[in-house]
C-alpha cells in the first residue's frame, strides 16, 4: 500500500478477476457447501449438554459415608472473592472432629471461580457440572447443606480430574 | 362478459392468497437457510420443522403497538408501507405463471391481466417502489431514516436505467412488449435441442439484469438503503407493528416478484423442455408447467437467499460505479451488439 498515493500490487488481477463473477461463485460454493454441515446448535430441552469434568458448575459438597467431608475450616468462606458462602462449625463424636451445622452458598452471588474448590485442604467442596440454575426468589437461591450434599460416587469424574490437574 | 370478471376477480383472489403464503414461507426459507450456511438450525420449535414460525411471526406484528414518532408527519407515515406493500404485490398481476388452459369451454389464460405493454408497466411499478422507501425514510423526522430512504432512491433510480436496457435486449430477441408471448417465444428449440431460453441468447443481459434486480429488491450485496451496522435498520427504523410488517413483507414480495421476472424474462417461464412430447392430457400439462414455473422461481429465490450470505456489502462509491461505469455501459454495448446480430441474421 501506498507510495505516492497509488496502491502496489504484486500481480494485477486479470479480467476475469475484476468481473466479481468466479469469485462470486467460489464464494457461493462455500456457503451451499457450509449448509451441509453437521450443526453445533443443541436441541435444548431434548438434548443437554454434558459438561467435560473441566467444567465450573455449581459448587457442591462432597459426601462420603453418608457424612460430608467438610470440616467446617472455613477457609472458601475466606477466599470467596464474592462472599457467597457461610459455614458454622461444630463438634462432632466423628474422627474429624469438626462439621458444619450450617453450610450455605448464596447462589445469586457466586461467580463460579472455583477458588473455594482450589483451598480447600479436605476436596469437600467440589465445582459439580450442574449449570442448569433458576430460581423465582432470593430466598430459593440460598443453598443449606441439604441441596448443597452429593455422594462422592456422583462427583468421580470432577475429583479424578482435580487429582490429575492440581 | 360477467364470467370474464368472475375469472379474473377468482385469479385474483387466488393469486393474492398464493403470493402473500409464498411470501411468508419465504421469509421462513430464508432464516431456516441462512441458519444452516451458519452452521445453525434455525427456527424450529412453531408447527413441523418451524414451518408455522412465520406465520406466528405475522401474528405478533398484528398485535404490536404501532409507534409514531413525535415529529412524524403522520399521513405520509402512514402512506408509505402502503405503496410499498401495493407495489410489490401490483407486479404480479402481468406475469404469466402457465400456458392458456381450457375451462368448461373458457379459454383461461394463466395470469392476471393480459396487459399488452406489458414490460412498460412492469418497468413503471417497479420504478414506483422507491416512493414507499423514500417517503418512509423522509416521514420519519430520523436522520437514519432519511440518509436510508436517500440512498435508495440513488441506488433505485441507478439501477433502474440497467435494468430497463437489459430488458431491452430481450425486447430486441423476441420482438414483443407482451409477457406471455416473451415466454411462448422461448418454448422454442435451437437447432432442434437447445430450448431457445433467453439467458442463452443474451447472457450479458442476464447477468446485468439480476444484477440490478438484486439492486431494486434492496438485497445484499445492495442492501445500502437498510446496511443495519450503518443506518440502525434504515428507512424503517421508526417503524413498528404491522407498518413495519408490511415494509417487511414488501421486501421479500419484492423478491418473489424479482425472482418471477427473472424467470419469466431470462429462464423459460413455465416452459419445461420437451414436456410437450410426453403425451400428457392438455391440463395435466398445464399443471406440470405451473409446476415447472414455481420450481424455476424457487432456485431464483435459494440463489438470493445464498447470495446474501455470500457477499459482503459495497461500499457506496463502489455501488454507484458499478451502476453507472459499468452496468450502463455494458447494458448499451449489449443492445448494440444484439441489434447487429439480429441484422446480420435477416
Amino acid at each position: 500500500m501506498g507510495h505516492n498515493g497509488k496502491m502496489i500490487r504484486k500481480k494485477d488481477l486479470t479480467f476475469l478477476q475484476k468481473s466479481y463473477i468466479p469469485e462470486i461463485l467460489k464464494g457461493m460454493r462455500q456457503t451451499i457447501a457450509e449448509m451441509f454441515k453437521p450443526k453445533f446448535t443443541f436441541r435444548y430441552p431434548e438434548e443437554r449438554f454434558r459438561p467435560n469434568p473441566s467444567f465450573r458448575g455449581r459448587p457442591v459438597l462432597v459426601q462420603e459415608n453418608e457424612v460430608e467431608r467438610c470440616v467446617a475450616c472455613g477457609l472458601c468462606s475466606r477466599v470467596c472473592p464474592a462472599l457467597a458462602i457461610e459455614v458454622q462449625a461444630s463438634e462432632t463424636e466423628l474422627e474429624k472432629e469438626r462439621y458444619p451445622i450450617k453450610f450455605e452458598i448464596n447462589m445469586v452471588r457466586c461467580i463460579f471461580c472455583g477458588f473455594c474448590e482450589e483451598v480447600c485442604p479436605e476436596e469437600a467442596i467440589v465445582m459439580s457440572n450442574e449449570y442448569e440454575l433458576v430460581f423465582s426468589s432470593q430466598e430459593e437461591a440460598l443453598f443449606g447443606k441439604d441441596r448443597l450434599l452429593k455422594s462422592a460416587e456422583e462427583l468421580k469424574p470432577r475429583l479424578e480430574f482435580l487429582r490429575l490437574n492440581r | 362478459m360477467q364470467s370474464l370478471f368472475l375469472i379474473s376477480a377468482l385469479k385474483f383472489v387466488a393469486f393474492v392468497a398464493v403470493v402473500l403464503l409464498t411470501v411468508i414461507m419465504l421469509v421462513y426459507a430464508e432464516r431456516r437457510v441462512s441458519a444452516f450456511i451458519q452452521n445453525r438450525l434455525g427456527p424450529n420449535r412453531v408447527g413441523p420443522w418451524g414451518l408455522l414460525q412465520a406465520i406466528v411471526d405475522v401474528v405478533k406484528l398484528l398485535l404490536k403497538e404501532d409507534v409514531v414518532p413525535r415529529n412524524a408527519y403522520k399521513p405520509v407515515h402512514d402512506l408509505a408501507p402502503i405503496i410499498s406493500i401495493a407495489v410489490a404485490l401490483s407486479t404480479f398481476a402481468i406475469i404469466p405463471f402457465g400456458n392458456t388452459i381450457n375451462v368448461y369451454g373458457h379459454e383461461v389464460k394463466l395470469m392476471i391481466a393480459d396487459v399488452n405493454v406489458g414490460i412498460l408497466y412492469l418497468l413503471s411499478i417497479t420504478s414506483l417502489g422507491v416512493y414507499g422507501v423514500t417517503l418512509a425514510g423522509w416521514s420519519s423526522n430520523n436522520k437514519y431514516s432519511l440518509l436510508g430512504g436517500l440512498r435508495s432512491s440513488a441506488q433505485m433510480i441507478s439501477y433502474e436505467l440497467s435494468m430497463g436496457l437489459s430488458i431491452i435486449g430481450v425486447l430486441m430477441v423476441s420482438g414483443t412488449l407482451r409477457l406471455d408471448q416473451i415466454v411462448l417465444q422461448q418454448t422454442k428449440y435451437l437447432w432442434g435441442w437447445m430450448p431457445a431460453w433467453n439467458f442463452l441468447l443474451q447472457p450479458v443481459a442476464f447477468i446485468t439484469f439480476v444484477v440490478a434486480a438484486f439492486a431494486e429488491t434492496n438485497r445484499l450485496p445492495f442492501d445500502l438503503p437498510e446496511a443495519e451496522p450503518e443506518l440502525v435498520g434504515g428507512y424503517h427504523t421508526e417503524y413498528s407493528g404491522l407498518k413495519f410488517g408490511l415494509f417487511f413483507l414488501a421486501e421479500y414480495a419484492n423478491m418473489i416478484t424479482a425472482g418471477a421476472v427473472i424467470t419469466t424474462l431470462f429462464l423459460g417461464g413455465w416452459h419445461l423442455p420437451f414436456a410437450e412430447n410426453l403425451g400428457l392430457s392438455p391440463l395435466m400439462l398445464s399443471l406440470l408447467q405451473v409446476l415447472t414455473f414455481c420450481v424455476k422461481m424457487f432456485f431464483v429465490m435459494m440463489f438470493f437467499i445464498v447470495v446474501r450470505w455470500t457477499i459482503p456489502r459495497f461500499r457506496y462509491d463502489q455501488l454507484m460505479n458499478i451502476g453507472w461505469k459499468l452496468m450502463l455501459p455494458l447494458t448499451l454495448v449489449n443492445v448494440l451488439v444484439t441489434g447487429l446480430v439480429l441484422l446480420l441474421i435477416q
